[in-house]
């Protein structure tokens, strides 16, 4: 006991420490962001094969309501967030830029919008299949930020047995405090969808990892647990990313987990915070995913909030309501400002994975000047995976691309802390990023 | 209220980044290398001065000379020609004419950098490889040693000799401390060259200033504290070893570290991140070879002093030290359970 005590202080090596700017909204309640007209949900806003749609345009729809099916295994329903009509299923803009197909509802604006989900599956009757399926049809999916349904990580390997359940409170990206928020307001719906993970895994422990700039959400949950519950609630470095799902098992268990296996195939799961408690409001009250919590924030936003928002609101809507953007805006940051996406528009939609909307101004996103690499090693320092980034910008500025994959470019997890550290400007995790699609693109042929 | 579409930039994430920029560090180098430079002047008189300006001129005129138009003001501005041509100028001999120290800021950038593809490609210390070219083209007045003129403003005679003529050397010569060590087996009091009172060159006489400089580089993490600690370390081991041996016949650690230009090129030449190991273990190998060959030069060499050898030598291994010390992979080459 004493050991492991002492193991947890050290935590995960090398990582970077951005300015918080959780200041702006870390204090802010929860606002329930209104109904608007209009909303768009595209197919294909989690992680494998878009799901498949099961309405048609014309056709009157629940809140709360299926309307569209998984297409795979690895794949999620998608359900309405308003009472209201489906105009059409066609092209409609994705924050990234691109046009993906998508369902556009228009919302009834005499309805009461009223959740009348199906009545909840028992989830203490289903069989480990009925559980997985059952998972799969709430279109839960990761929202630390990868959009993996939820329902894929609870579909275990013969043979695996699971000890320990890890809520991930760390929410390493600055200015991001969504699930600071979940935490602090529903922390007794975190506590029941732990338990009910728990019960479903078997797993010995739960740990809630939480960055200790976050002493509000420590306390609380600390407060609900009885004694013997073996749920634990620990307090992490703030060090960015400590979210990262590998550096947090490092972090809470000092356990290095290889490369190319999953937490799962240690005895190990993994959940946001925020998956966590809307797993808990799926079974308890059939409540599917339709809400996200966004935190709308950075120097370009007039009022910062943490919002309840309806998925498939624009985004241009949420800043409406949050008093527009400031004249000096020049950037709109889907996520968090480490490893968001910008939006091309603010047309696109809130999807399952917008945990922030950031505006930033010319001030954040003044490219510096670029100067060569003089192998300072700070990229080194900072890289939680101990790879070089160094080198592997070096090679990718010259196109060498195979020979990246043989200084393990694949385990990069695209953290963005090298270009966060690189005193000479170079643009270092985004040229990987761009070097690890071209090699995804020459494996598939 | 403003939803119009602004001009909205899709560049990609991260947008945060922490302050510090190449130019930053560059200016950090020079602030930690002004109290050497000035004690520099100080004990040699004007001349040095001059001296180092010229070394200073040449590289950075150099580097504006062979830049393309439109990169020259960045070129200049990221601040690795100052840093060159400054360093060069404190490792020369306090009389050494000003033609001499400008040629070889030239030759510094020209053949030791900008050949190689500019800042960042070199594989030698740009700054050695113009003092181990003057070395080579003009031994004698590379290793004519003035002693302190005692004089502020006396500008001696073979600084300001004519470029491509014979210069004369009308000062007092004084040979190094580690030249009387060698020839005459003779040491220094250990005072006099904390402070920097002997003969040497320029920037490399004042043992404690450069300690803290170089102490408040390491604080503001613009060098590698792993090289200099190393580098000393392993000097003062090995030389340790050899005094116990032969007390007589060897000089004492604390002689070695503080004498000729061991803490300049430990603390501010070796630790050149563009030339040396990039690895943390790296470091440590690259500082070992460093402070071994310094003393294998110095005691067993033909030299006097070995540094510049010692840094450029290591300097050709680190491509290769980089290549064998690659931390491991997070994940890697674990047992998998």
């Amino acid at each position: 006991m004493m050991l492991s005590t002492l193991r947890l202080r050290r935590g995960f090596a090398h990582g970077v420490h951005p300015h918080e700017h959780k200041v702006l909204t870390a204090d802010l309640p929860t606002q329930r962001m209104p109904f608007v007209d209009r909303y768009v949900l595209p197919l294909d806003q989690h992680l494998g094969v878009p799901a498949k749609p099961v309405v048609t345009p014309g056709q009157r729809v629940r809140r709360g309501q299926r309307i569209a099916a998984p297409g795979a295994f690895v794949s999620t329903s998608l359900h309405s967030p308003v009472t209201g009509w489906v105009r059409t299923i066609g092209h409609h803009r994705y924050p990234g830029g691109r046009f993906s197909k998508a369902i556009e509802i228009e919302a009834d604006p005499y309805a009461t919008q009223r959740l009348e989900g199906e009545p909840p599956p028992d989830w203490h009757a289903l069989s480990p299949d009925g559980f997985v399926a059952a998972l799969q049809d709430s279109g839960i999916v990761g929202l630390g930020g990868a959009a993996l349904p939820a329902h894929v990580k609870y579909s275990l390997r013969e043979g695996i047995k699971i000890k320990y359940l890890i809520a991930n409170g760390a929410e390493c990206e600055p200015y991001l405090t969504n699930d600071h928020r979940v935490m602090v307001e529903r922390s007794d719906r975190l506590l029941r969808g732990i338990e009910i993970l728990r019960t479903r895994l078997g797993a010995a422990e739960a740990i809630i990892g939480i960055e200790r700039n976050k002493p509000d959400a420590i306390a609380i949950l600390d407060r609900q647990l009885w004694p013997n519950q073996p749920v634990r609630v620990v307090p992490l470095r703030v060090k960015y990313p400590q979210g990262d799902s590998k550096m947090m098992i490092k972090s809470l268990l000092d356990i290095e987990v290889p490369a190319g296996l999953h937490a799962a195939d240690l005895g190990i799961i993994m959940n946001n915070v925020s998956t966590i408690a809307a797993i808990a409001d799926w079974f308890d009250t059939g409540m599917p995913y339709i809400d996200r919590m966004v935190t709308v924030s950075g120097p370009g936003i007039e009022r910062p909030s943490n919002l309840i928002v309806p998925l498939g609101t624009p985004v241009r809507e949420v800043l409406r309501y949050c008093g527009g953007l400031s004249d000096d805006t020049r950037e709109v940051i889907m996520g968090g400002p480490m490893m968001g996406t910008p939006i091309a528009s603010l047309d696109a939609p809130i999807i399952k994975s917008s945990s922030g909307i950031l505006a930033f101004t010319a001030t954040e996103t003044a490219r510096p000047q670029e100067y060569p690499c003089i192998r300072c090693g700070r990229c080194l320092e900072a890289c939680p995976y101990f790879l070089n980034p160094s080198r592997l910008a070096r090679l990718a500025k010259s196109r060498m691309y195979e020979e990246m994959k043989h200084i393990q470019i694949m385990e990069c997890v695209e953290c963005g802390s090298c270009t966060y550290a690189c005193p000479s400007g170079i643009p270092i995790v985004q040229l990987i990023r761009t070097a690890k699609r071209v090699l995804r693109g020459h494996k598939q042929g | 209220m403003k939803l119009q579409d602004p001009k909205l930039l899709v560049q990609p994430a991260p947008l945060l980044k922490q302050p510090l920029t190449t130019a930053k560090a560059m200016g950090d180098v020079a602030f930690a290398l002004a109290p050497a430079t000035l004690a520099g002047v100080w004990f040699f008189g004007l001349g040095a001065l001059l001296i180092v300006s010229a070394g200073i001129a040449g590289a950075v005129l150099t580097e504006w000379v062979f830049s393309p138009s439109g990169q020259r003001r960045a070129k200049l501005l990221d601040g690795s020609g100052l840093i060159t041509g400054l360093l060069l100028g404190l490792s020369l001999p306090p009389g050494l004419p000003l033609w001499m120290a400008f040629l070889g800021g030239v030759v510094s950038i020209g053949l030791g950098k900008l050949i190689w593809g500019g800042l960042g490609y070199n594989l030698f210390n740009p700054a050695l490889v113009g003092r181990a070219f003057l070395l080579a083209t003009f031994p004698v007045a590379m290793t004519t040693w003035n002693a302190h003129t005692g004089d502020f403003f006396a500008v001696q005679a073979s600084i300001l000799a004519t470029p491509f003529l014979q210069a004369t050397y009308d000062g007092m010569s004084a040979a190094t401390p580690l030249g009387t060590m060698k020839f005459e087996g003779q040491s220094t009091p250990l005072w006099d060259l904390v402070i920097g009172k002997t003969s040497g060159c320029i920037g490399e006489t004042s043992g404690l200033l450069l300690v803290l400089g170089g102490i408040y580089l390491v604080l503001r993490r613009d060098l590698d504290w792993r090289i200099p600690a190393s580098i000393l370390l392993s000097v003062a081991a090995f030389s340790l070893v050899l005094f116990l041996i032969d007390p007589a016949g060897y000089p004492d650690p604390l002689f070695s570290l503080f004498s000729g230009g061991l803490l300049l090129g430990a603390i501010y030449m070796a630790t050149d991140p563009v030339t040396s190991p990039i690895t943390p273990k790296g470091a440590w190998i690259f500082g070992v070879g460093v402070g071994l060959l310094v003393v294998l030069i110095r005691v067993f060499g033909g030299f006097p002093e070995g540094v510049m050898y010692a840094i450029l030598l290591m300097n050709a291994a680190t491509p290769l030290i980089d290549r064998y010390t690659q931390p491991r992979v997070f994940g890697k080459g674990i047992k998998t359970p």
